[in-house]
């Protein structure tokens, strides 16, 4: 079947043949390479996307159902060229080691600023328990988003 | 025209700064390309057929019915191995793909390769084969008793009998952890028409993977390029080679580039692991607290195939006291082999293991003498000039144990949870531990971590320096892992030459010789130190050509005034020296164990803070608070980032990391079964460090990767113990261990 959904702001259309993933989509037939694929079971986050504006896991939502959706990846968090504050935030505050939970993340925790400006400590680890990082122990990803909490509070 | 330096300015992004990481903006904005982003114009889709045995021989295998599918290409056996039929890191016993005998559960037998993923992956399971079940070998202890054997190390120093007057024994087990790392063994081979193969791959040395791939392949060297493809993470599963084999071999047979991405099922076979350890130990000691003798005994389970497990074994056995002064030493060390999944590398490498006995020992020995445990540490501290327990080898660099741990012992411990947010309770929101019956245990562990490659191992990492008319380029085969040797090496440059613009390129293994691989805590020493002799040379030839006494990003200056531009500097050409750096060498042990092996230590202490509810075995790890012996941090943001992450991991195989293998079958090969830490799991973590500079890496650097991993596991287990009282003699701790503790109380 063709299913058509606005992806980063823009309409796409394209054919989905079986029961495939969003995330598979998002990658293999849009070239969103952004978002990650680690698990496939919604346990690691690193395909975290914004559906109709709920940070959901791509590899949990089967593509066909995303048709008249409204789809935000990690490509369409900011502008070419410019930074989110929650890019921003955890790149100034070394969050990044290997960077490949680090999509999920920024997704994640923008849905969570959208919904509460500024968190605190345990509303930020709560809301990032459903993404996993292997690298930093979550010490530097959340010294860099209480910054911002402290911004914008 | 002269123009005039301003005041003498420090470069920006040098040496013990945090400048913000030139992979770090692609890695946010998510188009740092991965292992798994990599695609290009008609390229076809691998898959791999695995043995359901982990003993079985190949009765019958019948590519007949995948080959007639639409949209498959090839599929290859063992007899379409045109080079070397086995491969290895260190011994080259791993068959490419089993032919005849299948020695464990996931082992490649058949590669397929097709036009979409799913069709490969189909036609995998539409290959015919037929096995023949034998009686797996499991049990290590009966492979020891049966000689399965990959080394046996002995230790043997001093006298070799009783010596002190208290003595306590124990029997401890680790689990088997695995590195769990977030992007999973992808690749994409592409063809070159003539012959040979470009490989983009995330790994983690590419000239080992390249030697072994030319190998099985059977080709000349320069046919095959290995390229560092974006790497999600490592932590020792990338060292032996999975796929690499495979992608080439399918691309050279197809004509087209293939690309493979292994699901995370698929990777929990497609790597070695942690290997599991059963340890034996007996401390004794004077009364006023004087290790006076250790005696050992490891057996670690290697799995079907060599891997890295002599080198596991090794640092077991050599580093099986920690660091302890003590001059009466046995250990006898076994790597056996079995049908159990493969085993090698994990960050800490053997001394993990061997620190969960040896500091669980020392805390029994201080409940015996009825001493702190802290002191009883502190007063048995390895020194510098000391001979190392185990090998006898006199230690020229700094050791600062004592220090270590006194400086953690001062370190503020957190307040209790307050209130009865669930968040802050054992077990979390879910699992509704109460309050009251919460109980809080402290634990302490130290360990002690070799840096670079021991033991006789021709250690050297290649670098190549080049100043241009804009600035400097870094050239090196070493891997960027995430850990941040890219930046790394570029601060070292920036300080070495006085060159803000500073650019690190990762070339592939046509351009360069070997770095050696990012493992070992070694690379910031070894390519940092490669880097940094390359750069004095380029800068001392600069001021030579410019007849100066500064180099900067203007030019050569001298007395203050600018007297050759970097343009006329690279007129006749640029500026470049490539060095091979190597470590002072090391020795093989003698037959008791003995000599001079290593050639650098690294050590950390831990404070756990653990709430647990005994009633219904949950913990929270409140805090792991840590010292470490750095050397000098060439980036205090990339050093506290691989302290506060090598520490979760060692929260994770505390309580909750572990493949679980019944009858050489891993029975949680996902992430709803095998768990990682959450941030919901992460304790607080305080950092301190001591900066005693060591005598290998450049500006005293020292590898601090391993280090956090190697104690935080023991120190939490102990906290455990401290709360419930009870003898928990296995890593990970499990809720039934505390909750329904056996009848012994040995959990």
């Amino acid at each position: 079947m063709m299913v058509t959904a606005e992806i980063n702001g823009r309409s796409r259309t394209w054919e989905v043949t079986g029961s495939e993933s969003l995330l598979y989509s998002l990658r293999e037939e849009l070239g969103l390479w952004g978002s990650k694929g680690a698990c496939e079971q919604g346990e690691c986050g690193s395909c975290t996307i914004l559906l109709d504006e709920r940070a959901v896991c791509a590899c949990l939502v089967m593509a066909a159902d995303a048709h008249g959706s409204q789809v935000v990846t990690v490509e369409g968090l900011s502008e070419p060229g410019s930074l989110h504050p929650v890019q921003r935030a955890l790149v100034e505050a070394g969050g990044v080691q290997c960077g490949f939970c680090t999509p999920g993340f920024v997704v994640a925790a923008a849905a969570l600023f959208r919904e509460n400006p500024s968190p605190d400590r345990e509303d930020i680890r709560e809301a990032l328990s459903g993404n996993i990082c292997r690298c930093t122990g979550y010490g530097a990803i959340l010294r860099g988003l209480q910054t911002l909490a402290g911004e914008e509070r | 025209m002269t123009v005039r330096a301003p005041a003498r300015r420090r470069v920006e992004g040098g040496v013990g700064e945090s400048p913000v990481r030139a992979d770090g903006v692609p890695k946010v904005d998510g188009t740092y390309l991965y292992s798994s982003d990599l695609h290009i114009e008609g390229m076809l889709w691998g898959a791999t057929l695995r043995s359901p045995h982990p003993k079985a021989r190949v009765a019958r295998l019948d590519a007949a019915p995948a080959l007639a599918m639409t949209g498959v290409r090839a599929v290859l056996v063992n007899e379409d191995v045109p080079g070397s039929k086995t491969f290895g890191l260190e011994h080259a016993d791993q068959p490419v793909l089993g032919s005849e005998e299948v020695e464990y559960w996931g082992q490649p037998v058949a590669l397929v390769a097709a036009d979409h993923p799913e069709t490969a992956r189909r036609a995998a399971e539409a290959i015919d084969i037929a096995y023949e079940i034998a009686a797996p070998l499991t049990d290590p202890e009966q492979a020891a008793a049966a000689g399965s054997v990959f080394r046996t190390q002995w230790v043997r120093r001093g006298p070799q009998q009783e010596q002190g007057r208290v003595a306590v024994e124990g029997y401890y087990e680790v689990g088997m952890q695995d590195q769990a790392p977030l992007g999973t063994e992808s690749g994409l081979a592409i063809p070159d028409g003539q012959g040979g193969v470009d490989l983009h791959i995330a790994t983690q040395w590419t000239h080992a993977d390249h030697g072994q791939i030319v190998a099985c392949l059977g080709v000349e060297d320069d046919m095959v390029r290995v390229h560092h493809a974006g790497v999600g993470g490592a932590f020792g599963a990338r060292e032996d080679v999975s796929l690499q084999i495979h992608l080439c071999l399918l691309a050279l047979r197809t004509g087209r580039p293939v690309k493979m991405i292994y699901s995370r099922q698929e990777s929990f076979t497609g790597h070695v692991h942690r290997h599991p350890a059963r340890m034996w130990y007996r401390h004794e000691a004077d009364p006023d607290g004087t290790l006076r003798r250790v005696r050992a005994r490891i057996i670690i389970d290697g799995g079907a195939f060599h891997s890295t497990s002599s080198a596991v074994i090794g640092n077991a056995v050599f580093h099986a006291v920690g660091p302890y002064r003590c001059d009466s030493v046995t250990v006898e060390g076994t790597a056996v082999r079995t049908n159990n999944p493969p085993c090698g590398a994990m960050r800490g490498f053997g001394a993990v293991q061997a620190c969960f006995a040896h500091e669980a020992q020392m805390d029994k020995l201080a409940a015996a003498l009825g001493m702190d445990r802290v002191e009883l540490r502190i007063r048995n501290a390895l020194r510098t000039g000391d001979p190392l327990n185990t090998t006898g080898q006199i230690l020229e660099t700094p050791l600062p144990a004592a220090e270590l741990l006194q400086r953690l012992r001062e370190m503020p411990e957190p307040p209790p949870a307050e209130g009865d947010d669930p968040r802050l309770l054992p077990g979390g929101t879910g699992l509704a531990a109460s309050p009251g019956k919460v109980r809080r245990g402290v634990g302490y562990a130290i360990g002690i971590k070799n840096l670079c490659f021991s033991e006789g191992f021709d250690d050297y990492a290649e670098a190549r320096v080049v100043l241009t008319p804009f600035g400097a380029e870094v050239r090196t085969a070493a891997v960027e892992v995430g850990q941040g040797l890219g930046e790394a090496c570029a601060q070292i440059a920036r300080t070495a030459l006085g060159i803000q613009d500073t650019v690190v390129y990762f070339d592939d293994t046509s351009r360069i010789g070997s770095a050696g691989s990012s493992s070992a805590s070694r690379q910031t020493q070894m390519t940092g130190g490669a880097v940094l002799e390359a750069c004095r040379k380029v800068r001392e030839e600069a001021l030579r050509r410019g007849g100066g006494d500064r180099l900067d990003d203007d030019g050569v200056w001298r007395d203050g005034e600018l007297v050759m531009s970097l343009a006329d500097l690279c007129r006749e050409g640029n500026l470049e020296h490539h060095v091979r750096f190597r470590h002072p060498p090391t020795e093989e042990p003698d037959e008791n164990g003995q000599g001079n092996l290593h050639v650098d230590f690294a050590l950390a202490a831990h404070r756990a803070v653990v709430d647990v509810d005994r009633e219904l075995g949950l913990f929270r790890v409140a805090a792991v608070d840590t010292v470490q012996d750095v050397g000098y941090m060439i980036n205090p943001e990339s050093v506290t980032g691989q302290i506060e992450g090598g520490i979760m991991q060692g929260v994770g195989l505390a309580v909750l990391e572990e493949i679980v293998v019944e009858e050489g079958v891993i029975k949680n090969p996902t992430f709803t079964d095998y768990l990682l830490p959450t941030f919901l799991d992460a304790p607080e973590v305080g950092v301190e460090v001591v900066e005693e500079p060591g005598p290998v890496g450049p500006f005293g650097a020292k590898g601090v990767g391993e280090p956090p991993t190697v104690s935080s596991t023991a120190a939490v287990v102990a906290a455990i113990r401290d709360a419930t009282g009870l003898d928990l003699n296995r890593a990970p701790v499990r809720p039934e261990h505390v909750a329904l503790p056996a009848p012994d109380g040995a959990g």
